[in-house]
């Protein structure tokens, strides 16, 4: 392979690179607001995850189970765009340095 | 209750078949696995044939070991919601490999993550200080799971302690030595699958005497035990304390040398992402899965007898499935716990062979000039040197209160392997002596200020009062790792890296070159 041969197009790759960052850290920080959202409600505000919303539940429970839905949710998101519209655009690239 | 008895903690025939099958069945795996094992790719990687399916049930079996399944479900059936707040923290990394690092790690990479990080970087330095790094991570991980084995099998079955340990190593090696990746591979792919399958009919047994209403359940828990089960309980104190453990929990995982590894056994980025996706779906399954199964222990057996067998509760799980299924059960889940150890053990074994050879052989004793058959040999020379290394720590710390140690696994792996990985990845100035100075602080801070923190100095030492506040160090260590590598990086420049940067983000986000 000679990667020095075959350059992507500059303004094409950059683009690329700040849109696969830009998903990839919003991502994140949502993840980490979530995460850490939920810790510091435990830490600070205890009594809203404590009070009953019904027999047999309190709020803590579902809010638990909000926390790892999201977990799963994000990853979905993450490969949807990921293996979809980005894969594409790589592939573009790709084929227009092929074609040079 | 008080009259309750068990068959647990002596031999259960039902157990002994149960594990019996599982054991030659992977024996067999191994040994048509031995036949593709000869080159380094196979090796190391499976040929990188694993789909991305398989993937995540094997990334999801290396990640679900004994002490979540049991530990987890005893601390639910001891304190109720607290355990939840625990399993929730081990799930979040895994969105952070997704985002961050698996698919930079997956082109970059052939064998290892110091390969990613010594990819622009002067070999030799970068890969001791990442190999250090890593089998320090591995290391604690293994001592805390051999020692959790001896312990646990001796609960289940009444087998004396090192009896168990020489045991467990003796399999684990075989499934490495002979299979490599392949045969590991598979070997968390059928224990993923019984651990989950096992914990879904204990789950179902659970949740058919509560008329399939989970309130229904946590409502009994809470007439035997008050409301406060359902709710955060001491767990969370000290706010700096659970933010500290927060991120290393976070960003530890994404620094795990055994899960960071699968990556490279897939074909590509692709099949790496969707890998993350079911890993963190089966994990998250998983984990639902042991809040009502400690629920229900805590309804249906109770504290008094969970921890009649043992204190810190566990074996609950064991205990709920034996009332709930009766010994046929019990034998069946006690049988899939040991598949787990085992599982777990193997792949952590891999690890540490890996870097030991690829990482500390060929790339620094032999300036990258060694053959594949050197290669693989120095592999499962590893591989044998640090089986036996396990079991001989495992028998060490017979007794001693190693539940430490995994903390500070996901510490070191946050602070030393964490921050070194994500900045070779996005920074073009990092540099060679950045990179030394990035890990050696974290490493050096994770394992200093555990030392002196309340887990080690007062629980261990048996001191009165901890030098160092918080019972895990990842909110300093990690922040100082990354100061660390981006200061030093600017005062010592790599002009070499920074010009081979172009290059490694062209193969980085179009994949030209990835092995």
């Amino acid at each position: 392979m000679n990667t020095h041969a075959r350059q992507p197009d500059e303004a094409q790759f950059r683009e690329l690179v700040r849109k696969k960052w830009t998903v990839s850290l919003v991502l994140t920080a949502v993840m980490l607001a979530i995460y850490f959202g939920f810790i510091l409600v435990l830490a600070f505000a205890k009594d809203i995850l404590a009070a009953k919303l019904g027999e047999g539940l309190s709020v803590g429970i579902p809010v638990g189970a909000l926390v790892i839905l999201s977990a799963c949710a994000l990853t979905g998101v993450y490969v949807a765009w990921a293996n979809g519209p980005y894969d594409r655009a790589v592939k573009n690239i790709l084929d227009s340095m092929k074609g040079e | 209750m008080s009259d309750f008895t068990s068959s647990i903690g002596q031999p259960n025939a039902v157990s002994i078949v149960f594990f019996f099958l599982f054991v030659s069945a992977t024996l067999v795996i191994t040994w048509f696995a031995a036949k593709k094992s000869r080159s380094a790719s196979q090796f190391y990687a499976a040929g990188r044939s694993v789909t991305g399916l398989q993937n995540g049930l094997a990334l999801a079996g290396d990640y679900m070991s004994a002490a979540s399944f049991l530990g987890i479900a005893g601390l639910v059936a001891l304190k109720g919601y607290d355990g939840l707040i625990y399993s929730i923290g081990f799930l979040v990394g895994w969105p952070i490999i997704m985002f961050l690092i698996a698919e930079p790690l997956r082109n970059l990479g052939k064998y290892t993550f110091a390969d990613v990080v010594a990819y622009r970087l002067r070999q030799k330095p970068v890969r001791i200080a990442a190999s250090v790094g890593s089998l320090m991570t591995v290391a604690f991980y293994l001592i805390a799971q051999m020692v959790g084995s001896g312990s646990l099998v001796t609960l289940m079955f009444g087998l004396p302690y090192e009896a168990a340990v020489i045991f467990v190593g003796a399999v684990m090696i075989a499934y490495v030595l002979f299979g490599g990746m392949l045969a590991t591979t598979w070997v968390q792919i059928i224990k993923a699958v019984l651990l989950m399958g096992g914990a879904s009919v204990i789950v179902f047994f659970v949740l058919s005497r509560y008329g399939f209403d989970p309130t229904a359940l946590f409502s009994a828990a809470a007439g035997k035990y008050g409301d406060k089960v359902l709710a955060p309980g001491g767990l969370v104190s000290n706010p700096w304390d659970a933010l500290s453990l927060g991120i290393a929990l976070m960003f530890g995982t994404a620094g795990l040398p055994h899960i960071l590894m699968r990556f490279y056994t897939v074909p590509d980025a692709k099949a790496a992402r969707k890998s993350v996706f079911y890993a963190t779906g089966f994990i998250s399954y998983f984990y639902i899965l042991t809040f009502i199964i400690g629920f229900g222990a805590m309804s249906l057996v109770g504290h008094e007898v969970i921890t009649r067998f043992d204190k810190g509760g566990n074996m609950a799980a064991l205990l709920l499935a034996e009332v709930t299924g009766g010994t046929v059960f019990l034998g069946f889940i006690a049988a899939v716990a040991f598949a787990t150890i085992l599982a777990v053990v193997a792949g952590l074994t891999l690890a540490g062979a890996t870097t030991f050879s690829h990482d500390l052989y060929v790339n620094v004793f032999k300036h990258g000039q060694a053959t594949e058959q050197e290669e693989v040999k120095m592999a499962k020379r590893g591989t044998l040197f640090l089986g036996v290394l396990a079991v001989g720590l495992g028998i060490a710390f017979k007794g001693q209160n190693v539940a430490f140690m995994v903390g500070l696994a996901f510490a070191i792996a946050a602070s030393a392997n964490f921050p070194a990985l994500l900045m070779s990845i996005l920074w073009k100035r990092f540099s060679t002596t950045g990179a030394w100075a990035s890990i050696a602080t974290g490493s050096v801070l994770a394992v200093g200020l555990i030392i002196l923190s309340p887990t080690v100095w007062v629980d261990v030492f048996g001191n009165k009062a901890a030098l160092f506040p918080w019972k895990n160090p990842a909110l300093i260590s990690l922040p100082a790792a990354f100061i660390a590598g981006w200061l030093v990086s600017l005062l010592c420049p790599d002009q070499e890296a920074e010009e081979k940067y172009a290059e490694q983000k062209v193969r980085n986000y179009l994949a030209v070159g990835a092995e």
